[in-house]
């Protein structure tokens, strides 16, 4: 599968652009501000029905426009097909596939398999575990619907069961047949979220560990520790055990909401004691992992975005990068980049079908040469 | 907002707007149109709410609505009182009794669990059911509440009040439905048909 053509009208910095695409590899280069990353952003709506960045569709128009529309035609198995979403102001999202109308967003997703690889990731690293469970949970629901069901009904339970808490706090009041329940059900669900992630990780880390040891040149090794209390013994005895605590505090304290991913580099957590080119690493092998394993659910290979991807790290890993992604396990690949000569240095060994474009003010111009 | 020329008017709309599903213009056109009409139309639509408040009872066996003290199901000797089903509200028995295939009787829950929305057991009729239960009058207790995680919940709940009587407890199947085609069911429903399956000698039965 691959983006053959992408052209866009009012989106973001960009008036009126038409872009044909190679199969490999595509860059981006230009000075900041110029629109790189806007059209990453547009290939990202593609997939996903809407920005990597910003949730708010209709701030993605031109300042002076009353409309976006993206419209892409990708190749899958020899037939061609066009995705066309438009946004006007105060209305509705339009999202078709070939000329028909999608009523749910969410039957699109997945279709077209993209993975993103941008500097906003590094939240996964510094910001709290939300973060972290968010990511992975976007990992594993989109090819899991029951995984999702269940999480989605956990979150359900654990508002009650929390509402519930309150209640009593406020009331002075306390029925335990009530609260039995929501914790009967919170374990029940909690449990099978639990199992998930555990056999989600013991796939994924695998893969993980390849990618990292191949972009360091095995340098350093590195770990993701799933941390649950539900690793700490059964999980409905400790439910009743917080019970004290839980009706002090009024919320619940015990559960997968409070699981966490621990990122580790040499057995110390990568969050403290990581330079910035190893958390970069770290996060791009994640992501890498993350395209392989779509990969093998979905039988075929995802685009993959690296916005920004050569700051901070050293020549050696960059290098590598770029060969690991030339090659055949490897699809299309989109890169963006504000110097356009190391982009040629670095392609010049690499022998794989190539396009650059240079981004000026949001037009975008093919200076492909020197093959 | 409107300015209305008449404050009668003005009332009226009010009242209406309070309905659920209603906003102030369509109040405004109900309101219109009962002015339209012979004044015989509105003394009779006003009459029959008045009454319907002042009169209405709930069967003190099943908590439905009903004209005397025991609602027509319950007092009807041709359904099996053995057989209870549990149902969050009226428009529950009005359905099931629209299939015509039920021949037990109802108990009306009033509500399901739901702390979000300030429901809890005891706000339910609860006892009035586990009461009948704990005499021994009940054989079979039927759940009938919504496919979702609060009815679930009610499910369970109930489930754990009545385990420890004698009594066969079952719920309603949740799967395809009647002329569905596969393809277009959702992944949860079909994931729980197949666990869920039925032998199919019971489908023979009918």
């Amino acid at each position: 599968m691959y983006l053959q053509k992408i052209s866009l009208i009012n989106f973001k910095n960009y008036a009126d652009e038409e872009l044909e695409f190679c199969e490999k590899i595509n860059c981006f280069v230009g000075d900041n501000g110029e629109g790189k990353t806007n059209l990453l952003d547009a290939i990202h709506y593609l997939s996903f029905c809407k920005s990597y960045f910003n949730p708010i569709d209709s701030q993605n128009i031109k300042h002076d426009a009353d409309f976006f529309v993206i419209q892409g035609t990708n190749l899958k198995s020899e037939s061609l097909d066009v995705i066309y979403c438009a946004q006007k102001r105060n209305e509705r999202k339009q999202f078709k596939l070939n000329k028909k109308e999608y009523s749910r967003f969410s039957d699109h997703i997945g279709l077209y398999p993209l993975v993103m690889i941008s500097p906003a990731d590094y939240g996964l690293i510094n910001e709290g575990s939300e973060e972290r469970r968010r990511y992975i949970d976007s990992v594993i629901s989109q090819f899991d619907k029951i995984y999702l069901d269940n999480l989605i009904n956990y979150n359900k339970v654990l508002l009650q069961r929390n509402i519930l808490l309150k209640q009593f706090a406020e009331s002075r009041s306390f029925d335990k047949s009530s609260l039995e329940i929501w914790s009967n059900k919170l374990v029940m669900l909690g449990q099978k979220i639990y199992e998930k992630r555990l056999t989600f990780l013991d796939q994924f880390l695998p893969i993980f560990r390849k990618f990292f040891a191949f972009i360091s040149g095995g340098k350093e090794n590195v770990d993701i520790d799933y941390q649950s209390q539900l690793s700490d013994g059964n999980f409905e005895k400790q439910l009743n055990d917080a019970l004290e605590r839980e009706r002090t505090l009024r919320y619940s304290i015990v559960g997968t909401h409070k699981d966490d991913l621990q990122f580790n580099i040499d057995t110390y957590p990568l969050k403290r004691y990581g330079s910035q080119g190893q958390q970069k690493s770290f996060i791009i092998a994640l992501k890498l992992a993350q395209f392989e394993y779509t990969k093998n659910i979905k039988g075929f290979k995802p685009i993959l975005l690296f916005d920004d991807i050569f700051d901070k790290l050293d020549n050696f890993r960059v290098e590598q990068l770029m060969k690991l992604v030339s090659n055949d396990s490897f699809g299309q690949v989109f890169v963006t980049d504000a110097h356009p000569e190391r982009i040629r240095t670095i392609f010049n060994d690499i022998n794989t079908e190539l396009k650059v474009f240079e981004i000026k003010k949001g037009t975008a111009t093919e200076v492909t040469t020197g093959q | 907002m409107y300015n209305f020329p008449s404050k009668l008017l003005e009332n009226a709309v009010n009242e209406l707007s309070k309905l659920p599903g209603i906003g102030r213009k369509t109040a405004l056109r109900l309101v219109l149109h009962l002015l339209k009409q012979d004044s015989a139309i509105a003394d009779a639509l006003g009459e029959s709410i008045i009454k319907l408040r002042k009169e209405i009872n709930y069967c003190k066996l099943c908590h439905n609505i009903s004209d005397s003290e025991i609602c027509l199901i319950c007092s009807n000797p041709q359904r099996d009182q053995g057989i209870v089903c549990v149902v969050e509200d009226v428009r529950d028995v009005m359905a099931i009794e629209n299939t015509g295939l039920y021949k037990g009787v109802y108990h009306v829950l009033g509500g399901i669990i739901s702390p979000m929305e300030g429901v809890g057991p005891g706000d339910l009729n609860f006892d009035s059911l586990i009461g009948k239960a704990a005499k021994g009058e009940i054989k079979e207790i039927i759940m009938a509440l919504s496919a979702t995680m609060e009815g679930d919940t009610t499910n369970f709940y109930l489930y754990k009040r009545l385990k420890e009587f004698q009594i066969t407890i079952s719920t309603i199947a949740r799967g395809i439905s009647i002329g569905d085609e596969l393809e277009y069911a959702d992944e949860i429903t079909l994931g729980r048909s197949i666990m869920n399956r039925t032998p199919y000698e019971n489908m023979l039965k009918g």
